[in-house]
């Protein structure tokens, strides 16, 4: 329709449009306002109950009572006008210090007033110090030791997580076309393979591809000493990545790819497929806007499940591997017994996890029809 | 009768259950087995004895039944002891001085080297030493001397820890330089046939004695092979078997019962108690549910009851509760419950006789399928060094070989063994759940 002909029309056309479009966003922005809400809660709900469980054996006023002894030891050892004092005054100076010290944090006010600074601190990410462990920049702040690891998890897992979703939406839309061929009956076949965790896959591919055929490195993150030139560190990187992600995506792949196909295969038998056919688009063409497109919510759901679980995978993932992220790092602190790390990590992927299904739930917004055009469905 | 009869005959056309089915009643033999031979108390006392019990053991020994696949076969362990009558020791008495002879006599057919000799002496002295001379007759009638030495009441004698024959040896490993043909030739294969090895012991008192047990450490061990502390693995696989089918059970029920229950409880209610529910839900699922096993596992108790207890709390609320929520928002609109409510009945009556039976089907496959989960859950904070601290678990067993090594090593029988149980138990009830899902729920068997 051309513009010359029937302006009015266009204008009208136009105008619905842009309202349509202010209101898809007002629906989009009031929804993405209420999931931030409930996530939020969610967060403290789970940094709440971090508390609960370590300080029901006292381990949060550990982590505070040795920050504070720490931090006046030093200081009175650090000051010259102490320095002429006898011992013994000197230790009764620090009482004193680390009994207004303690004052002033309020560890001498009951644990459900201090259960609230305490979440207020751990949802600032204001962690504490570790016991023994050290950020390799020697920090021992445990925000430090966790950002410094965070980014080796999230590459792993991040690649992990969308090469699946590729490949397990390719598998199943390939599955769906041939439905009951053989490759279909493999999957089939193959999906109770997926019962067993990512980990336990990668001992195997450890045992086949490092111990028994040399080709790839038994774990860690680069070659030891690390490449100089940015290429070869990326080789290098990518090199060590082969194996956690493969096991990763033998863990989950048959599953994945069997349920989702069964989802298209569910919206394939649907009418408008057929009232599609009759009209004679193109395979390509039905399977995008009438096959793909109607199951994306579902698939998506079902990949955040899957997400949620690569978070708690994580941890034993890259302790097989050697991988040094966060799971590995709570991993050691475990060994080491530094309660500090260990609730700091706790604290950290409970915000991943909700960060995580935050995105996710960002993306379903903008797939289904349901919350872009209102909760009635009806189409306008 | 005739459902159930029905039921099986479904259940007959699935290939995949019956295989699931039979690893899962052949692993529930190997259960009972495990608790009728090794009771609790023995199995504990056994795998937490140190080297006491397991001296007669080599470590880091492969299963012997790898022999049978090789060419090259391995040495096992040999073991000679004068103190229970399968060597002989022949007494001559003298002047001042009584002369005692132990002979181990033993066939080496084997292609490889033991990984060491030990000689545990026990003597008998009051003031005087004796003193014994070890030497080892060779198939190739050769005496290579071993070594001279007085002996103390208990005393140990490792050859692969002598620096002295290894230089006599021409720098060889003892144990290995022992049974070469010529040392100077350097590492050529042992020479196989009947070795002796001879102790001449002289005693100088009347009433000393002297007797040995002599420990030749092979390279394979038993059905199940050694760990790093000579353990024999067996004991640790069997007693993993009902630890890892318990706790996958029991777990599985206890969560998916309590958490149908609660469904039912939110939808015939509806109102506030459904709301709560969702959000907690919406909640739980959404915590790092690992990380907090793991501060409870560090900070509290690592035994295998707190864990499933903890398992199950977190669990709960999981997101199989919106499952069935929604089946049961269908259920509640059913005439027959209308006509419950009708006769008035109360609702924990329509709840327990009505809404949750009709859920079975529903239920049953759901919990079978989350078994192998909750198996490898327990493997998992093994992994990280988070297992119950007295019982042997496969989990265990994968930790331990980690630690050690034992992929790069070469040991990869302590890992696999542990590993395919693992998988086999979890297939099985996988295979099985998967079937079930199929004959209860129809609506699937077309796709």
């Amino acid at each position: 329709m051309s513009e010359a002909t029937v302006p009015f029309d266009a204008n009208i056309n136009a105008t619905i449009k842009r309202k349509a479009t202010v209101n898809t966003i007002t629906r989009v922005v009031r929804y993405t306002a209420v999931r931030v809400v409930v996530l939020f809660l969610t967060v403290v709900a789970a940094v709440y109950l971090t508390i609960l469980i370590a300080n029901m054996g006292g381990y949060v006023d550990k982590i505070q009572r040795g920050q504070i002894q720490e931090t006046v030891s030093m200081q009175i050892a650090l000051n010259p006008a102490y320095k002429s004092l006898a011992a013994e005054e000197r230790q009764k100076l620090m009482a004193e210090q680390i009994a207004i010290q303690e004052k002033r944090l309020g560890l001498d006010q009951p644990f459900m007033v201090r259960s609230f600074r305490f979440l207020k601190d751990a949802l600032t990410l204001n962690l504490g110090r570790a016991l023994q462990m050290a950020s390799d920049s020697g920090s021992k702040m445990v925000r430090n030791i966790i950002l410094e690891r965070l980014p080796a998890t999230l590459l792993l897992l991040g690649t992990a997580q969308i090469l699946v979703f590729i490949f397990a939406v390719l598998i199943a839309l390939s599955l769906s076309r041939k439905y009951g061929s053989f490759f279909d009956k493999l999957c089939i076949a193959l999906a109770p393979l997926n019962s067993a965790p990512a980990w336990f896959y990668g001992i195997f591919l450890i045992l086949i591809f490092a111990a028994l055929l040399h080709w790839l490195p038994f774990g860690g993150l680069v070659d030891a000493p690390p490449p100089e030139s940015k290429l070869l560190y990326t080789l290098s990187l990518l090199k060590h990545m082969v194996l956690p992600v493969g096991g990763w995506l033998f863990a989950t792949i048959f599953i994945s790819s069997y349920n989702w196909r069964t989802f298209f295969l569910i919206y394939s038998s649907e009418d408008y497929v057929d009232m599609a056919k009759a009209k004679g688009l193109t395979s390509r063409n039905i399977e995008r806007q009438y096959i793909l497109k109607p199951t994306l919510p579902t698939i998506i759901t079902n990949f955040a499940l899957l997400v949620i679980g690569a978070w708690t995978g994580a941890p034993i993932l890259e302790t097989v591997f050697n991988w040094p992220g966060l799971g590995r790092a709570t991993y050691v602190a475990i060994g080491l017994y530094d309660t500090p790390v260990i609730v700091g990590t706790t604290v950290v992927f409970a915000y991943l996890l909700v960060i995580t299904v935050f995105l996710l739930d960002i993306i379903y917004a903008l797939v289904d029809p349901r919350v872009k055009i209102g909760g009635e469905g009806r189409p306008s | 009768m005739k459902a159930f009869k029905n039921t099986f005959k479904e259940f007959s056309r699935y290939p995949s259950a019956i295989l699931g089915m039979v690893i899962i009643v052949i692993l529930l033999i190997v259960s009972v087995y495990a608790l009728v031979t090794l009771p609790y108390h023995k199995a504990i006392t056994l795998w937490r004895a140190g080297e006491g019990i397991w001296y007669q053991n080599p470590r880091f020994a492969a299963p012997a039944w790898i022999n049978y696949f090789r060419k090259d076969k391995l040495p096992e362990t040999i073991d000679l002891s004068t103190l229970n009558g399968t060597a002989p020791k022949t007494f001559v008495a003298g002047e001042n001085m009584d002369q005692t002879v132990i002979t181990f006599t033993f066939d080496y057919p084997y292609a490889d080297y033991p990984q060491d000799i030990a000689i545990y002496f026990t003597a008998k002295y009051a003031g005087k030493q004796p003193y014994a001379s070890i030497s080892l007759l060779t198939p190739d009638s050769r005496k290579v001397r071993i070594a001279d030495f007085s002996v103390e009441e208990t005393e140990t004698y490792y050859v692969s820890q002598d620096t002295k024959l290894q230089r006599r040896l021409a720098g060889l490993q003892p144990q290995q330089g022992i049974f070469v043909a010529d040392p100077k030739a350097g590492l050529t294969p042992p020479v196989n046939g009947t070795y002796q090895l001879v102790i001449d012991g002289l005693t100088f008192e009347k009433e000393s004695s002297l007797d040995a047990e002599m420990v030749l450490y092979g390279k394979v061990h038993g059905i199940a092979g050694t760990d790093h502390l000579r353990r024999d693995l067996k004991i640790a696989l069997l007693w993993g078997t009902p630890v890892a089918l318990a706790f996958g059970l029991l777990a599985a029920l206890g969560t998916t019962l309590t958490t149908m229950i609660i469904s039912a409880f939110g939808v015939w209610y509806g109102g506030w108690v459904d709301g709560i529910i969702q959000r907690v839900t919406e909640v739980n699922v959404t915590l790092p549910f690992l990380s907090i096993l793991i501060m409870i596992g560090t900070f509290y108790s690592r035994s295998l009851v707190t864990i499933l207890g903890a398992t199950v709390l977190l669990s709960i609320f999981g997101y199989s509760i919106k499952t069935y929520r929604s089946v049961f928002l269908q259920v509640k609109e059913s005439p027959y419950i209308e006509a419950a409510r009708a006769y008035g009945a109360a609702g924990n009556r329509i709840i327990f006789s009505y809404l949750v039976p009709r859920i079975i089907p529903l239920l049953i496959p759901a919990l079978v399928i989350a078994i192998p989960g909750y198996v490898f859950l327990e493997a998992s904070l093994a992994v990280l060094g988070l297992g119950d601290p007295v019982l042997p678990t496969w989990g265990k067993l994968i930790n331990d070989a980690q630690q050690n090594g034992a992929l790069y090593k070469g040991y990869y029988y302590w890992v696999l063994e542990p590993a395919i149980l693992l998988m086999v138990s979890g297939l099985a009830f996988a295979l099985l759940g998967f079937s079930l899902d199929r004959i209860f729920n129809p609506r699937l068997r077309g796709i």
